[in-house]
C-alpha cells in the first residue's frame, strides 16, 4: 500500500491545522490544537412526557493527530455522542467546539456544511450508494462542497490510490468485498481533508481478516497525521487507539492512555 | 452543488430506477397525448366545420319558410308547408327593391330515384334557376349547367352532382344519357364539379354536396313534385353582392318579405333568414363545447398521472431514506435535498410530456386515416402539453421532496 505523504492536499491541511492550532491557543490558552472540544455535554431526548437522559456533563478533549476510540456497551450513549460529534445532532446542555467552531447552536443548513468541510465519516454499514461506481462514491462529498468535475475525479482516485484501490475505481459496491467497501468508504471519508475522521463501528459487518484491514489502514491514515475517533463496542478494536474513553449511562468513565503500552513505533 | 449538477442526480436516480420511472411516465404520457389529440381532434372539426360552410357558397343568406320563435322551435306558416313563393324570390332578384342582392336562387327539394338503364340511385333532386350555380359557388366538370331557356321551356334536363354521376354510369360518360325520375325521362347536360365529399362526420349541418341531380325549378314543380302548390318553393339562396352588403341584403330581403307577406311585427314572420356566419358559429360553438368536455376528461387523466408521479415520488423517497441520511451526512443540505428530488419529479413529468406529445403528433397523422376526422395539432399546444406536464412533476413533486428534505440525517442513517 503506497502513501503519497507528501502530497500537497496534505501539506494545505497541515496549514489549515495549524491556522486551527492558533485559533485554540488563543482561545483556550491551556489547550493546544484541539479538534475537538467538549464541555459539559447533555443530550436529553424527550418522548412526549417521559424524558431520557441519553448523556450527561461529559467533558473531553481530543487533540490534533489523535487516534481516540470511544468505547460503551449498547445503551451507554455512545451512538448519541457520535452522532454529536459528527455534528448530525446537536447537544440540549453544554458547548461542543469542533475545529474551534462552536456548533452547538447551529442550524441543520451550518451543520451540513461543518459536515461536509470538516468531518468524514466511516459507518458500519458502508453506507455507499450502490448505483454509484466506486470513484463516484468517493466524490459524493465533493458535490457538496462545489468543486468541479475534473478535480473531484483527480481527488477521489488519489483518495482510492490511498486506500489501495486504485484499480477499482470503476467498479460498483455490489462487486467489491466487505473490506473492500469499507475502504471506500474510508477513501471517501479522507476525500475533503477533514479535521475529523469519525469511525462508527467500522470493523462491525467485516470478517477478522479484513477487520484487521481496515484497522491496518485507519492507523497508516494516524501515523501520517489524522485524527481518528473511532466507536466501538469491542475491546480488540478499541485497543487499536492511542487512548480510550469509556462510556456508560450517559457518562464518561475516565480516559486510559493506551499508545506507550502497545509499544506503537 | 449547482444546478447542472443536480439535474444529473436526478436523471440518474430516473435511470436507476428504470421500470418504475416508466411505468409513472407512462401515465402523464397518456395523459398529455389524450390532451393533445383531443384539443386537435377539436379543432380539426372546428376548421372542417368552417371550410364545408365556406363551400356552401360565399356572402350567402339562406332563407326558409316559417319563423323561428324566441324560445327557440320552428313555427310554421299556416296552411301550407311552405311560405316562400317563386314571387318572393323573383321580387328579391330585382335591383331597385334589393340593391345588395347579387343573386337569388330558389329551390325545392326532395328525395327522388333516379333511373338509368338498371341502376337505380336515390338522392336529392333540387329544382333550382341557373344562379344558384353562382350562389353555391360551384362550377361545371363537364356540359353545361340548366339555363333560362331550360327555365322558360320547362326542359327535361338534369344536373348531376359528381358522386350522383358515378354512381349511375360509373366510368361512362353520362352526358347526354337519359335518366327517369318519377317516371320522367330526363337528359343529363352536365356534372357539377366535386368539392370533396365532407363525410359523414363534422359535416352534420351540410348535405354531401357532391350527391344531388339538379333541374330547372319549373320543371321540378310541375312535373316532378307532385302535390305541393306549384308556385312555393322551399329555401331561396340569396347572395349579397359582397360580404360587406351582408347585412344590408340581408335587411332589404327582410324588409321586402315582410311587405310581400304583409307582416307587421318581426315576432310574426314566417319565413327565417340564415346568414352564413351564424350557421358556422352555431357549429363552432357546439364543436368548442365538445373540445371542453372531451379535454376535461383527458385533463382528469393527466391528473391522474400527476397523482402517480406524487405516489411514486414518495415511495421513491421512504424507499431512499438511507441514501439521503448519507447525503446529508457527507453535507448536502435540505434545500438541495428538496430540489434533487423536485428535478427528479420533473424530470419524469419532462419524459412524459415528450413522449405524449410525440405520441399524440403521431396519432393525429395515423388516425385520421382511421376515423376520417381531420386532427389539427398546433405547435403551442404541443408545447404547452410539456409545460404543463414537467409543471406537473413539479407541483406533484414538492411535498414528496419537501418531506424528504426534513428528514433528520442520523434517523435517515438508522433507518434499516
Amino acid at each position: 500500500m503506497t502513501i503519497p505523504g507528501s502530497d500537497d492536499r496534505y501539506r494545505s491541511r497541515d496549514e489549515d491545522t495549524a491556522q486551527v492550532l492558533l485559533e485554540s491557543t488563543r482561545e483556550h490558552p491551556a489547550v493546544s490544537a484541539a479538534v475537538i472540544e467538549c464541555a459539559e455535554v447533555g443530550k436529553t431526548y424527550r418522548n412526549g412526557t417521559l424524558e431520557v437522559e441519553a448523556l450527561q456533563g461529559v467533558s473531553f478533549t481530543i487533540g490534533t493527530g489523535e487516534y481516540v476510540a470511544i468505547m460503551g456497551p449498547s445503551g451507554s450513549g455512545k451512538s448519541t455522542l457520535m452522532h454529536i460529534l459528527g455534528c448530525l445532532d446537536v447537544p440540549t446542555s453544554g458547548t461542543y467546539r469542533l475545529a474551534g467552531e462552536d456548533v452547538s447552536a447551529m442550524s441543520e443548513e451550518e451543520l451540513a456544511h461543518v459536515r461536509n468541510r470538516r468531518i468524514g465519516f466511516v459507518f458500519q454499514q458502508f453506507n455507499l450508494l450502490a448505483t454509484l461506481s466506486a470513484w463516484r462514491n468517493v466524490e459524493l462529498p465533493l458535490v457538496y462542497a462545489g468543486v468541479d468535475r475534473a478535480t473531484r475525479r483527480d481527488r477521489a482516485l488519489a483518495a482510492l490510490d490511498r486506500v489501495g484501490l486504485a484499480d477499482r475505481v470503476e467498479h460498483r459496491p455490489g462487486e467489491l468485498s466487505g473490506g473492500q467497501q469499507q475502504r471506500v468508504a474510508v477513501a471517501r471519508a479522507l476525500v475533503t481533508d477533514p479535521a475529523l475522521i469519525l469511525a462508527d463501528e467500522p470493523t462491525g459487518n467485516l470478517d477478522s481478516v479484513s477487520a484487521g484491514d481496515v484497522l491496518a489502514l485507519m492507523d497508516e491514515l494516524h501515523r501520517s497525521g489524522r485524527t481518528i475517533v473511532l466507536i466501538t463496542h469491542e475491546p480488540d478494536v478499541a485497543a487499536a487507539a492511542e487512548r480510550t474513553i469509556r462510556i456508560k449511562d450517559g457518562q464518561l468513565l475516565g480516559a486510559e492512555m493506551a499508545g506507550s503500552e502497545r509499544g506503537r513505533p | 452543488m449547482n444546478i447542472l449538477e443536480t439535474f444529473r442526480t436526478g436523471l440518474e436516480a430516473v435511470v436507476t430506477h428504470r421500470l418504475r420511472s416508466s411505468l409513472t411516465v407512462l401515465g402523464i404520457m397518456i395523459g398529455i397525448t389524450a390532451v393533445i389529440l383531443t384539443v386537435g381532434l377539436g379543432e380539426g372539426a372546428q376548421q372542417q366545420v368552417s371550410s364545408d360552410i365556406s363551400a356552401l357558397g360565399s356572402n350567402l343568406l339562406t332563407i326558409s319558410p316559417g319563423s323561428t320563435t324566441s324560445s327557440s322551435g320552428i313555427r310554421g306558416g299556416f296552411g301550407s308547408a311552405s311560405t316562400l313563393t317563386a314571387g318572393d324570390a323573383t321580387a328579391l332578384a330585382s335591383k331597385t327593391v334589393a340593391p345588395d342582392i347579387g343573386a337569388v336562387a330558389p329551390t325545392t327539394s326532395e328525395s327522388e330515384t333516379l333511373v338509368a338503364g338498371t341502376t337505380n340511385w336515390t338522392t336529392t333532386v333540387v329544382g333550382t334557376n341557373p344562379s344558384w350555380l353562382t350562389v353555391r359557388g360551384r362550377s361545371m366538370t363537364e356540359g353545361r349547367f340548366i339555363a333560362g331557356h331550360d327555365l322558360t321551356t320547362r326542359a327535361d334536363v338534369v344536373v348531376l352532382g359528381s358522386t350522383t354521376a358515378e354512381e349511375l354510369f360509373g366510368v361512362r360518360d353520362s352526358i347526354g344519357q337519359p335518366v327517369t325520375v318519377n317516371g320522367v325521362t330526363m337528359t343529363v347536360i352536365g356534372v357539377l364539379n366535386t368539392v370533396g365529399s365532407s363525410g359523414s362526420s363534422g359535416s352534420s349541418t351540410t348535405a354531401d354536396q357532391d350527391d344531388q341531380a339538379i333541374v330547372p325549378i319549373t320543371t321540378a314543380s310541375t312535373q316532378l313534385f307532385g302535390g305541393t302548390s306549384r308556385n312555393t318553393v322551399g329555401d331561396i339562396l340569396v347572395q349579397a353582392s359582397s360580404s360587406s352588403t351582408l347585412s344590408a341584403a340581408n335587411q332589404e330581403a327582410t324588409a321586402e318579405l315582410d311587405s310581400l307577406h304583409q307582416i307587421t311585427t318581426p315576432t310574426d314572420a314566417d319565413f327565417t333568414i340564415t346568414p352564413e356566419t351564424s350557421l358556422l358559429s352555431t357549429a363552432t360553438s357546439v364543436d368548442k363545447t365538445l373540445t371542453v368536455l372531451l379535454g376535461g376528461i383527458a385533463g382528469i387523466s393527466l391528473l391522474v398521472g400527476g397523482i402517480g408521479v406524487m405516489n411514486i415520488m414518495l415511495v421513491s423517497v421512504t424507499e431512499r431514506i438511507r441514501e439521503i441520511g448519507l447525503r446529508k451526512a457527507l453535507g448536502a443540505t435540505p434545500r438541495v435535498i428538496r430540489r434533487q428530488f423536485l428535478v427528479e419529479a420533473s424530470v419524469l413529468g419532462l419524459i412524459g410530456g415528450v413522449l405524449g406529445a410525440g405520441l399524440g403528433v403521431l396519432g393525429a397523422r395515423i388516425l385520421p386515416h382511421f376515423i376520417s376526422d381531420p386532427i389539427t395539432i398546433s405547435l403551442v399546444a404541443t408545447v404547452g402539453a410539456i409545460v404543463v406536464a414537467i409543471g406537473i412533476g413539479v407541483v406533484f413533486g414538492v411535498y414528496p421532496a419537501g418531506r424528504a428534505a426534513r428528514l433528520a440525517p442520523i434517523d435517515a442513517l438508522r433507518s434499516e
